[in-house]
């Protein structure tokens, strides 16, 4: 077990774990912060996405230790209220169906538009390809994105 | 308007209360006297558990918050329950608060969510529920004013009179609770509706983009404990022995043990399907460090002999065999193809079909396979229990509590209502989280070391664990005779360990000589209800026969498929034909008309259709390919739904549009083989789950406008994509597909 200080949205955070810990698990039973989800543990689904300084990066494998100053922000700390662009077309999409993969996704879209704030039906489609829908509401992911990008 | 009692049955009731600060609340249960007994039938539950009850208030600051009673996995009950009481009280449905209701047998009966039942077995009991809220509401101002009831208005939440007197519901809503309920209340007629067929948001929507604790995995509760269980490495081995101790030095390790799941001689119902009967458990204060101490385990399995197992399906025990050994996908797929030429079970036979197809001057057989297939929610099983010596709390994603109470009962030795079941939102269900075998576990560990326990499955556990889609073969035939004219069908399946055939359903009572035959093999690989169930493979190897059936009789398929219907209309073969030729029709010239079936500019296209009924709803796609980095790519979707009266239009067709990619997602890609009873996929890379860019650019979705009373949708539109698929497929590779999944075949070729 070590120590660390974390800046998880915008707060700082004391947690005393296993250097080895992925930030997923941290958040999640350390932090009770379950926003962020479980799904494969093997970066194959995007349900862990985060962003490490506005990166989208997959949470189960990321080593607490490999942190250090880097800036997380979860699906918590987008916005309070949903009123981050993204989680706003989402809402207007009404695109969640179980809605167990929304917050990868929409941590996933958010890290994309940032990068590229008017992406093509393609690069939305590469971009996001590393998040599973199960329910399989892609239409409805991509329509969403592209509402967020106009905003 | 439709005048409906407000009592059913001698034990059903709606009952009136006051709330504290002047509210009122209507609660409601039912039992089964408003449905038909053959429907009770096809829910497939114990009669004693049909009932529902749930409850509407109103308080005196226009709050309405209804209960919903049914678990949510994305099919988005919660919304649209809420919306017919809503409906036929008038409320206005931005003051409306929609809660889930906890499971608590006695008061909300069985919550069942699957076989796409929740709209369909609540459309009365919630409207007249509703419908009773605003009658009282009524008496209560007329009373108040001095006016009669006829005269008497009612709109978003207010009620007005001519005078040009109005009020609030929640200003009526006191004396309304010192009402008698009323005997009869009128139903609105679907013209007048203006909440139900109106689109309305998903009412956990802005909880779900926040991130909010909703789900069973997010569960947390001061001083839990996390737990995993670990079961054989494969199908057809149990534990031997176990060596603990390395486990146990492991940081944040509480307890290492074995559970046995039933005792010996166990008496299962339907749903107690459980793989795995002794598991060992590690118990400890973080998922991470159970997950890695695991690890550690030194576990000896060994290999099972042949056992029985009793089961009780709905009265009928049944002694069931359970193999021993490992079994392979290649020995399955050979003992498949020696079972199949073998006699087996006659499930329908119309006329002669022999003789004609000694006759025939032609003769059409094809034989489909299909792999067994993971459900692979996307939260993986999980449950958490709290058992004391007195009580059980459990809390977590399920959907079907009143099936696993009476065994969670007999496991802790406690009283039904000491067991009490909390339901959270469900990451996914597609009928996996209907096997309650995971709250059993969870139960049972915290039992034993006596504390709150959450029981969580990894990928890896709940994808190699089983309760799969069963692994299917069908082979079709038909006769034609010497003008190329249909004069016999006959179809025999087989499955690991069912048989997929529904034996009367289309195109059973189109065609004069008609068989059905069905075989099974049995193997410890255990199977359970996939979303649409058996339909799910027959709507793809049925409607890929019926269109090479078509070419080969050089006609159109959906012409093809509207000929039998008129048959199976005018004129039909025997008696129990579960499906209505006019709806089935219905769904296929809807997408032949939406989808411009024919039309020289749809020419870029590789077209397929298929059409299936099920689960008492109609669904046809017409599928499109074109071919992307020189490979086949579903571009678009035109899907025809009957499901009769959309309750909510845009979530429905979000979910059809779900079903669409789920679809198309597993006729390319969905599968699980073994070797030697070991999963050969156990996570997302070897498991191909359809992504974003596999996904197709459009699904437009058209239901069909008519005023029957709504059934189902989670699961009819999922079949038939398959069928699609497999004829655009072959449109586009001119070669006919018979194996799933399609995208191993077309690595082979
Ligand atoms: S849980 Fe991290 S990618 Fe799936
Ligand atoms: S909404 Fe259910 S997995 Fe995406």
């Amino acid at each position: 077990m070590a120590k660390y200080n974390l800046k998880i949205n915008g707060k700082s955070r004391q947690v005393d774990a296993d250097p080895n810990t992925p930030i997923l698990w941290v958040l999640r039973d350390h932090l009770q912060m379950p926003g962020t989800k479980y799904g494969c543990g093997m970066g194959l689904c995007g349900a862990c996405t985060v962003h490490l300084n506005g990166t989208a990066v997959r949470s189960c494998q990321l080593p607490v230790s490999s942190i250090g100053k880097q800036e997380i922000t979860t699906i918590e700390g987008l916005s309070e209220k949903a009123t981050h662009p993204v989680q706003k077309a989402w809402l207007e999409h009404d695109v969640a169906q179980c809605g167990y993969c929304q917050a990868g996704q929409i941590m996933s879209a958010a890290a994309l538009l940032r990068e590229k704030p008017n992406p093509t039906e393609e690069e939305i489609e590469l971009g996001m390809s590393g998040n599973i829908c199960r329910c399989g509401t892609y239409l409805r992911i991509k329509e969403a994105i592209k509402t967020a990008a106009k905003k | 308007m439709e005048k409906t009692q407000s009592t059913y049955s001698r034990r059903s009731f709606l009952k009136s209360s006051a709330l504290a600060g002047g509210g009122f609340m209507l609660s409601f249960t039912w039992l089964s006297g408003f449905k038909p007994a053959d429907k009770l039938k096809e829910l497939n539950l114990p009669e004693q558990l049909n009932q529902l009850t749930g409850y509407i208030q109103i308080t005196a600051d226009n709050v309405i918050k209804i209960m919903c009673p049914n678990p949510e996995f994305g099919q988005n009950v919660m919304t649209s329950l809420p919306m017919m009481i809503a409906e036929e009280l008038d409320a206005d449905w931005k003051n409306v608060v929609v809660e889930m209701a906890p499971h608590d047998n006695m008061k909300f009966g069985s919550q069942f969510t699957g076989g796409s039942q929740s709209v369909r077995s609540y459309w009365k009991p919630l409207r007249n529920a509703g419908a009773s809220a605003r009658q009282m509401l009524v008496e209560a101002a007329a009373a108040t004013w001095g006016v009669s009831v006829g005269e008497i208005t009612t709109k978003a939440g207010v009620l007005y009179h001519k005078s040009g007197k109005s009020a609030r519901y929640g200003e009526m809503a006191a004396k309304a609770s010192t009402l008698s309920v009323p005997k009869e209340v009128k139903l609105k007629s679907p013209k007048d509706f203006s909440i139900v067929r109106n689109s309305k948001k998903n009412v956990e929507g802005i909880k779900i983009v926040t991130g909010k604790p909703l789900f069973g995995i997010d569960y947390h509760h001061e001083g839990m404990l996390i737990a995993m269980a670990q079961h054989p490495p494969a199908f057809g081995m149990k534990l031997k022995s176990f060596d603990a101790s390395e486990v146990q030095k492991m940081p944040g390790i509480k307890h290492v043990f074995s559970i046995q799941v039933f005792p010996e001689g166990f008496e299962k119902q339907m749903f107690d399907t459980r793989t795995f009967n002794e598991l060992v458990i590690v118990v400890g204060n973080s998922t991470w460090e159970v997950m890695n101490a695991r690890k550690k385990l030194k576990v000896e399995w060994e290999v099972t002999t042949d056992t029985k197992e009793m089961v009780n399906m709905r009265g009928n025990k049944n002694e069931q065999l359970v193999p021993g050994g490992l079994e392979s996908t290649s020995s399955h797929l050979e003992k498949m193809q020696v079972r199949a030429k073998q006699p087996a079970t006659v499930l329908r036979k119309d006329g002669d079909p022999e003789t004609m197809f000694k006759n025939a001057a032609y003769v059409v057989e094809r034989t489909y396979n299909a792999p067994f297939l993971a459900h692979n929610c996307m939260e993986p099983m999980n449950f958490f229990a709290h058992v004391t010596d007195e009580k059980a709390v459990l809390a977590g994603p399920l959907q079907a509590p009143a099936l696993i109470e009476p065994t969670l009962t007999k496991r802790l030795n406690l009283p039904a209502d000491k067991i009490e079941i909390q339901m959270t939102r469900m990451g996914g269900g597609f009928g996996r989280r209907a096997y309650g075998h995971y709250l059993v576990e969870a139960a049972l560990i915290s039992k034993q070391v006596k504390a709150p326990v959450k029981m969580i499955y990894t990928r890896e556990d709940d994808m190699t664990y089983g309760i799969y889609r069963p692994m299917y073969t069908a082979t079709y035939r038909a006769a034609l005779d010497a003008n190329k004219n249909l004069i016999a069908f006959h179809v025999k399946g087989g499955g690991i360990p069912e048989h997929p055939i529904a034996a009367n359903r289309f195109p059973a009572g189109a065609v004069e000589h008609y068989l059905a035959e069905g075989w099974e093999i049995p193997s410890n690989i255990t199977i359970g209800a996939f979303r649409a169930p058996r339909s799910n493979f027959n709507a793809a190897a049925e409607q890929s026969f019926l269109d090479e059936l078509a070419e080969a009789m050089g006609k159109d398929p959906i012409e093809f498929r509207l000929e039998l219907l008129k048959r199976a209309k005018e004129n039909p073969v025997g008696k129990n034909n579960d499906y209505d030729p006019d709806r089935y029709a219905g769904v296929l010239k809807l997408a032949r008309d939406k989808s411009g079936w024919g039309k020289p500019e749809n020419g870029k296209y590789s077209r397929g259709i298929a059409a299936y009924f099920c689960h008492n709803s109609y669904a046809a796609h017409v599928v499109d390919i074109i071919r992307k980095d020189d490979e086949p790519y579903v571009e678009q979707v035109t899907s025809a739904i009957d499901c009769g009266i959309v309750v909510n239009p845009d979530a429905a067709s979000n979910m059809v549009q779900g079903a669409v990619v789920d679809g198309i997602g597993n006729a390319f890609y969905g599968g699980l083989t073994h070797k030697n009873g070991l999963a050969e996929q156990n996570n997302f890379h070897t498991y191909r789950i359809i992504r974003h860019h596999e996904a197709p650019k459009r699904i437009d979705v058209h239901f069909v406008q008519n005023d029957i009373d709504p059934t189902g949708l989670g699961e009819p539109p999922f079949p038939p994509v398959f069928g699609a698929v497999a004829n655009a497929l072959y449109k586009n590779t001119g070669k006919r597909h018979y194996n799933m999944p399609f995208k191993s075949e077309l690595l082979k070729s």
